[in-house]
């Protein structure tokens, strides 16, 4: 019980620390897409973490086999928000940041 | 053309039975502890999962399984391990933006264009997907008719392994047939 236990916990410190590496990258990053690519990146392997470490703590149940339909589900989408946000951005003409401009 | 007729209607009660099927089947996995942990077994409560299921299945048949494509099971063999090596990708991805996060990378991000020999919708959506999911790229946009992609990338190196050393056009492509 120790074990599962330990390695769960591991599992969800990790998420969280991917998820806080995100918001950190939400504000550091100069402009729209760079933090699009903080907080797309970070937040699914963070939230898949998260997810995996419940699996873990809670056994094969069905509970976890709906927790790894959340995950798969949120692989899916993730990237596809991503591209939503990334695409509207580029079609109304939001410029790019480039090395040595201001902050946006 | 009589037979064209029955194997389109044959087609159709295919297509009804294998998403009713489906559908059961995930119902049952999302809500079978609602029927099995009280203990009065009863008819009602499967039979909801029935009726939920045969509505979505009249909604939704036609789109849920696609006509019948080409080589299905050869690009569903070598479509398994590719998951895998995405999942390994994804991996990467977060510790690359992670270290550009905490300033140990350079952040020089420039937008890329380039073409692709995928054609098919469901080439092209893997790609785009795979795309956002690895180090350093976001995809913006898709030109379906000519393969061509439209990419963010962070820094040069990311964008320098999707136009010269093309890696993941070729699994991608080796997945799908369409080299």
């Amino acid at each position: 019980m120790l074990a599962i236990d330990v390695i769960s916990t591991i599992f969800i410190s990790a998420g969280a620390f991917f998820m806080i590496t995100g918001t950190v990258g939400l504000l550091k990053f100069p402009d729209f897409y760079t933090r699009m690519h903080a907080t797309g990146k970070c937040d699914t392997l963070g939230q898949v973490l998260v997810i995996l470490g419940c699996v873990i703590y809670e056994g094969f149940t069905f509970i976890s086999i709906k927790l790894l339909l959340v995950a798969a589900f949120y692989l899916l989408a993730g990237p596809a928000s991503t591209h939503a946000l990334m695409k509207a951005a580029y079609v109304t003409g939001l410029p790019v940041w480039k090395k040595g401009d201001k902050r946006m | 053309m009589i037979g064209v007729e029955a194997m389109k209607e044959e087609n159709r009660k295919f297509k009804i039975v294998l998403t009713f099927c489906i559908m059961f089947i995930f119902w049952l996995l999302l809500s079978a502890w609602t029927v099995y942990l009280p203990e009065p077994y009863d008819f009602s409560k499967v039979s909801r999962g029935i009726l939920a299921a045969l509505i979505v299945t009249f909604l939704t048949y036609e789109m849920f399984v696609p006509s019948r494509g080409t080589k299905v099971l050869l690009k569903t063999r070598r479509f398994i391990p590719y998951v895998g090596w995405e999942l390994w990708q994804i991996y990467l991805a977060t510790i690359d933006v992670t270290k550009r996060v905490f300033g140990m990378l350079d952040v020089d991000p420039q937008v890329i264009e380039f073409d692709t020999t995928l054609r098919s919708d469901f080439a092209l959506v893997t790609f785009a997907n795979s795309i956002t999911l690895t180090p350093g790229t976001i995809t913006i946009d898709v030109e379906p008719e000519r393969g061509r992609y439209i990419v963010h990338a962070i820094s040069k190196a990311p964008a320098d392994s999707l136009t010269v050393d093309q890696t993941m056009q070729k699994k991608v492509g080796y997945v799908f047939l369409e080299e």
